[in-house]
C-alpha cells in the first residue's frame, strides 16, 4: 500500500497510476448527489470546507452522537460514483480537487478533469462501511445537515489508513473502462 | 404487542449488522479463488473483514441500509393493521438505535425526516399461509445495487434476443455486463421471467428469499441459472469491477405468466452485502425460530 498523506499536492497524485493500493490519511469531506447538484447549480461552498487540494468522498454515512454530544461514525463506506458524472468534472474543475473517492467508476468527463488538474479516482470497497468507520479517527465538522439531511450533508472526516485503489488517474487510463471492453469482448464468445 | 415490537427491532439489527450463513460460505470461497495478491483479492479480504466486524460491532455492515422490505407470511385471519404499525415503529426505533441509516426521503420535497417512515416505506408484503404462525423475512436493499436492476422487454433487436430462453439468457447477461461493479459485486441475481412490469420485478426480489446453494425444482431455470452464473464468471468483470474470477455468487430465476403481447424480463441485483434474514415467530411473538 502507497501512504497518501495531507497535503494533497498535484506531483503526489500525479504520480499515482492505476491498480495502485493507496492508505489515505487526512481530511475528506463527503459529498453525494445532493452536494454535487447544489456546486453545480452555482451553490455557495459553506465556510470551512476545504476543497482546494482536497479529497471528496462519495458516501452517506451513519452518525450517531454519543453520550458526550460528539458525533460518531459507525458506518461510512462509499456510495455509487456515476451519479456524479454530469457534476464531477466541473467541481474538480472549480475547486480543484485532488481526489475523489467512491465506487463504481466513473465517465469520460471525469477521466479528462482528471487528466486536466492532476485528480485521481480513488475506488473504496463498497459495502465495507465497518473496515471503512474504523479509519473515521474524529468528525471535525458537518455543513448543511439541516438543508439536505444527514446522509447528504458534508461531513469533514480526519482519517487515518483510508484503504482505497486508484481506478482512474491522472494519465488518461481508465480501469473501469478497460474492465468494461474486455467484458464486452469476453461476452461475444459466449452468445 | 411488545414482544412483537422488540422481536422485530431484532430482526432489522440482525438483518443489517449479520450476513445470512449461505452467503457468508459462498463470499469466503469467492475469497479464495481470487488470485493471490490482486486488487480483487484484497477487496475480498476486506469485504471479509468487514463482515466480522459488522457482526463484533452490531452495526451496519453497510451504511446504505436500503430499502426496508418486509415479506411476512400469516395464518387465515391474522391483524395484519397492527402488525404493519408495529413494524413501523420498529424501523423507527432501529433508526434510533444505529441500525438503520436516515434513508428515507420524500420524493417532492427532499426531505428526510430521519424516521425511515413515510410513504412507501418500509414496503410491506403479505400472503396467508394455513399455518398457525407468523413468518418475517427482512431484505435490506441498498440502493447501489437497486440501481442497477434492468427491465427488458422482448423481442430485443439491438440484443438479437427473442421471445424464449436463449432470448432471457442474452438479456440477463447483459444486465451483468451493464452492471459492471457499480451494484458491489460479486452480486446476486433475482430474475423473473414474465408478470407485467410491476410483478416482474416484485417477483424477481423473491428469488432473494431463495438459499444461495438451493435447487430450483423446474429444471430448464435450474439449468439458466448454473449457466449464467458460470458465463458471468468468465467475464472477468470481478469484485468491484476490479477484473477477476467471482462476477456474481448466485443467480435464482422464477418465472410468472404474461399477457401474449407482453414478455418482460425483470432482473434485479443484490449486492454481496446480501442482508436478508428471517424468523419464525412463538405464540407472544417472541422469535422461535431463525430461517437462515
Amino acid at each position: 500500500m502507497i501512504p497518501i498523506t495531507a497535503p494533497f499536492t498535484e506531483e503526489k497524485m500525479r504520480s499515482l497510476k492505476v491498480g495502485d493500493a493507496v492508505a489515505i490519511s487526512g481530511v475528506l469531506f463527503t459529498g453525494r448527489d445532493a452536494v454535487h447538484k447544489y456546486l453545480h447549480e452555482g451553490g455557495a461552498l459553506p465556510a470551512g470546507v476545504a476543497l482546494r487540494d482536497g479529497i471528496i468522498y462519495h458516501c452517506g454515512p451513519v452518525v450517531l452522537k454519543d453520550e458526550k454530544g460528539d458525533w460518531k461514525v459507525t458506518a461510512a463506506g462509499p456510495t455509487t460514483s456515476i451519479r456524479e458524472e454530469p457534476y464531477q468534472g466541473q467541481i474538480i474543475r472549480e475547486f480543484g480537487l485532488r481526489g475523489v473517492i467512491g465506487k463504481g467508476g466513473m465517465g469520460e468527463r471525469t477521466l479528462q478533469a482528471c487528466k486536466e488538474n492532476g485528480c485521481v479516482y480513488l475506488h473504496a470497497i463498497g459495502g465495507a462501511a465497518q473496515v471503512l468507520a474504523e479509519c473515521v479517527t474524529r468528525v471535525l465538522n458537518v455543513y448543511l445537515l439541516e438543508e439536505f439531511g444527514s446522509p447528504e450533508a458534508i461531513w469533514e472526516l480526519e482519517v487515518r489508513d483510508f484503504p482505497a485503489v486508484v481506478t482512474m488517474d491522472s494519465h488518461g487510463r481508465s480501469l473501469h473502462q478497460e474492465v468494461f471492453e474486455h467484458s464486452k469482448a469476453e461476452l461475444e464468445n459466449y452468445l | 404487542m411488545n414482544d412483537l415490537l422488540d422481536s422485530l427491532i431484532e430482526i432489522i439489527r440482525r438483518t443489517s449488522a449479520e450476513i445470512p450463513d449461505d452467503v457468508q460460505r459462498s463470499i469466503l470461497a469467492a475469497l479464495e479463488a481470487e488470485k493471490k495478491g490482486s486488487i480483487a483479492e484484497s477487496a475480498m479480504k476486506i469485504i471479509e473483514r468487514n463482515i466480522a466486524l459488522a457482526k463484533q460491532k452490531s452495526q451496519p455492515i453497510c451504511q446504505d441500509t436500503g430499502s426496508v422490505l418486509f415479506y411476512v407470511a400469516t395464518p387465515v385471519g391474522f391483524d395484519q393493521i397492527t402488525f404493519e404499525e408495529t413494524a413501523k415503529q420498529a424501523v423507527r426505533k432501529a433508526t434510533l438505535l444505529g441500525y438503520l441509516r436516515q434513508n428515507s426521503v420524500n420524493s417532492l420535497t427532499g426531505a428526510n425526516d430521519g424516521t425511515n417512515v413515510g410513504p412507501g416505506a418500509p414496503s410491506m408484503h403479505f400472503h396467508q399461509h394455513r399455518e398457525p404462525h407468523v413468518e418475517v423475512r427482512l431484505i435490506l436493499k441498498g440502493g447501489g445495487c437497486e440501481n442497477v436492476g434492468a427491465q427488458y422487454s422482448l423481442p430485443n433487436e439491438k440484443l438479437k434476443a427473442n421471445r424464449d430462453l436463449p432470448g432471457c439468457r442474452k438479456v440477463i447477461l447483459d444486465a451483468v455486463l451493464q452492471a459492471q461493479g457499480k451494484g458491489c459485486g460479486p452480486g446476486i441475481l433475482g430474475v423473473c421471467i414474465g408478470g407485467d412490469r410491476a410483478t416482474g420485478y416484485e417477483l424477481s426480489k423473491h428469488q432473494f428469499l431463495r438459499l444461495l446453494d438451493d435447487h430450483n425444482p423446474q429444471p430448464e431455470l435450474e439449468a439458466l441459472e448454473q449457466d449464467i452464473l458460470q458465463t458471468a464468471n468468465q467475464l472477468g468483470i470481478g469484485p468491484m469491477g476490479f477484473g477477476g474470477k467471482t462476477t456474481l455468487l448466485g443467480v435464482k430465476i422464477g418465472a410468472a405468466n404474461r399477457v401474449p403481447a407482453s414478455f418482460f424480463v425483470s432482473v434485479s441485483y443484490m449486492c454481496w452485502a446480501f442482508r436478508r434474514q428471517g424468523v419464525r415467530l412463538g405464540p407472544e411473538a417472541e422469535i422461535a425460530e431463525w430461517l437462515y
